[in-house]
């Protein structure tokens, strides 16, 4: 069966904007067309744990930001005017009453589908689901997830998550089709819905959970991070806590892509980036998943790798970045790349730093440094 | 300091942190005006912080998550007494504070 394959032009030249999400607040940082330059604006919400901040690619002026601070209960703001004003959302994430669950925060945010301008996605913690259709202004529960009678099956209580609470994440939406959701959760695996979130089942053939009993179970296993190969949404990628892989539909047995990785650094990581043109290409960023989960670069020698293989073969990454003694962190929203040619890459460190790549990875710069811990980096 | 007034209503004072002041315009104190059913029964925090929650849209979600327990780290003084419990009566006279203590780094 062929693939079916979209193959978005390239974007002309012209400014690049990454908005940064972080622990005490959101920034945002501009380039010139030659993403030489770079301008730190900001900050927006200063004090404020800001976990994901994402702009609408449908009407190019929207901003949401997923917000709470250390004391408060969790928010989602809304900018209509590119991020020069803000307003909160009149119904934020939350769960039924009946439920006795709460959000603690809000973790992801998705844009609907192209065909739905003002639909949006959130991800919460703990492992909830919700639907705005009016731009981020009112939010309401996706039913068919957090009222399925297996939910708590799938994700375990909502004490039995990580410190810092369980998390439902990479909400993707099929570009060629709306109804077509795909969700990861940490833990709980990979869901996939086909009718807009009424029903979901279990995407983790192939995938392990070593931290199981049953290492191959249908559900409980930990992915960190997916994404939709671009131009070919039928391949999904996945960075897991066991491994990387990549699903090719219509199958639905995920590949295990991480053997030829280096033993030394291990195949653990948070995020995982699509090229949003070639299938076969997408980035990882290594951290050390060995003994008590250190969770830093491994050796305090960070790198990303890639692939132009589907996964076959991965390359070290790592010009003009720290050789040694950096000991920071990549979390799952923190890479992006944008939509230029060649590929700009960008990650952001817990220890504040903002990386660039102006060449698909091959080079890097610092362009922002002394921010807070970088929660999430989104390129537009 | 902001206030309002109603009839058949106690008027009970609020004390703001600063977290929370983006919501009162920046106002460290406000003064709500509560329903009572009879003037010999108080009011409970639950109207208190729903008489603030129509005045200033969104501050109670910040304070009370959706089952309606106060969040972790926000702390609510009746008079002198710190309160959990929602149904705590507020007596005449007594303000509310509202303490929002900051956590980790």
């Amino acid at each position: 069966m062929p693939r079916a394959r979209t193959t978005p032009a390239a974007r002309p030249a012209q400014s690049t904007s990454l908005l940064v999400a972080t622990r005490k607040g959101l920034w945002r940082l501009a380039s010139d067309p030659s993403r030489r330059s770079w301008k730190t604006v900001g900050p927006a919400f200063l004090g404020h744990i800001v976990h994901h901040a994402v702009a609408d690619p449908r009407d190019g002026r929207t901003i949401l930001a997923a917000a709470r601070t250390g004391h408060l209960g969790p928010t989602v703001f809304r900018s209509a005017d590119r991020g020069k004003t803000w307003s909160e959302a009149a119904q934020p994430p939350a769960f039924k009453p009946a439920s006795g669950r709460s959000v603690d925060h809000t973790f992801w945010l998705t844009p609907g589908h192209a065909s739905q301008p003002g639909v949006w996605y959130a991800g919460t913690s703990p492992q909830g689901l919700f639907r705005s259709e009016d731009s981020g202004a009112t939010w309401v529960g996706v039913d068919g997830f957090n009222e399925h009678p297996q939910r708590k099956a799938w994700c375990g209580g909502d004490q039995d998550g990580t410190p810092d609470g369980g998390k439902l994440h990479s909400i993707l939406v099929d570009p060629r089709d709306a109804a077509h959701l795909v969700i990861g959760m940490s833990s709980g695996g990979v869901f996939e819905s086909h009718d807009a979130g009424g029903s979901w089942r279990p995407l983790n053939r192939g995938v392990r959970a070593e931290f199981l009993p049953d290492p191959n179970p249908e559900f409980g296993h930990d992915p960190h991070c997916l994404r939709f190969a671009g131009g070919n949404p039928d391949r999904i990628w996945q960075q897991n806590h066991c491994g990387i892989y990549r699903l090719d539909r219509p199958g639905d047995a995920w590949v295990d892509v991480s053997g030829a990785m280096p033993k030394s650094v291990g195949f653990v990581g948070f995020p995982i980036v699509a090229h949003p043109r070639d299938p076969d290409t997408a980035w990882v960023f290594p951290m050390d998943g060995t003994d008590v989960w250190p969770r830093v670069s491994p050796g305090g020698r960070p790198a990303a790798y890639r692939t132009r293989d589907a996964g076959a073969t991965w390359r070290r990454q790592d010009a003009g970045l720290p050789e040694s003694q950096a000991w920071w962190t990549v979390k799952r929203q923190a890479m992006s790349a944008d939509a230029r040619d060649p590929v700009g890459l960008y990650f952001g460190t817990t220890s504040g730093e903002v990386w660039a790549s102006r060449d698909e990875g091959r080079t890097w710069r610092c362009i922002a440094r002394h921010l807070p811990h970088i929660y999430a980096i989104e390129a537009g | 300091m902001a206030s309002e007034s109603s009839e058949a209503a106690a008027i009970v004072r609020v004390r703001i942190p600063s977290p929370l002041r983006s919501y009162t315009d920046g106002e460290a104190e406000v003064a709500v005006a509560v329903p009572v059913l009879a003037p010999e029964l108080p009011p409970a925090l639950a109207s208190v912080l729903a008489a603030l929650e129509r005045r200033y849209r969104g501050i109670r979600f910040r304070i009370v998550d959706e089952q309606g327990r106060m969040r972790p780290h926000v702390k609510v003084f009746v008079g002198a007494d710190a309160v959990r419990d929602l149904a705590t009566p507020v007596p005449a006279g007594e303000d509310v504070m509202i303490v929002a203590a900051l956590s980790g780094g």
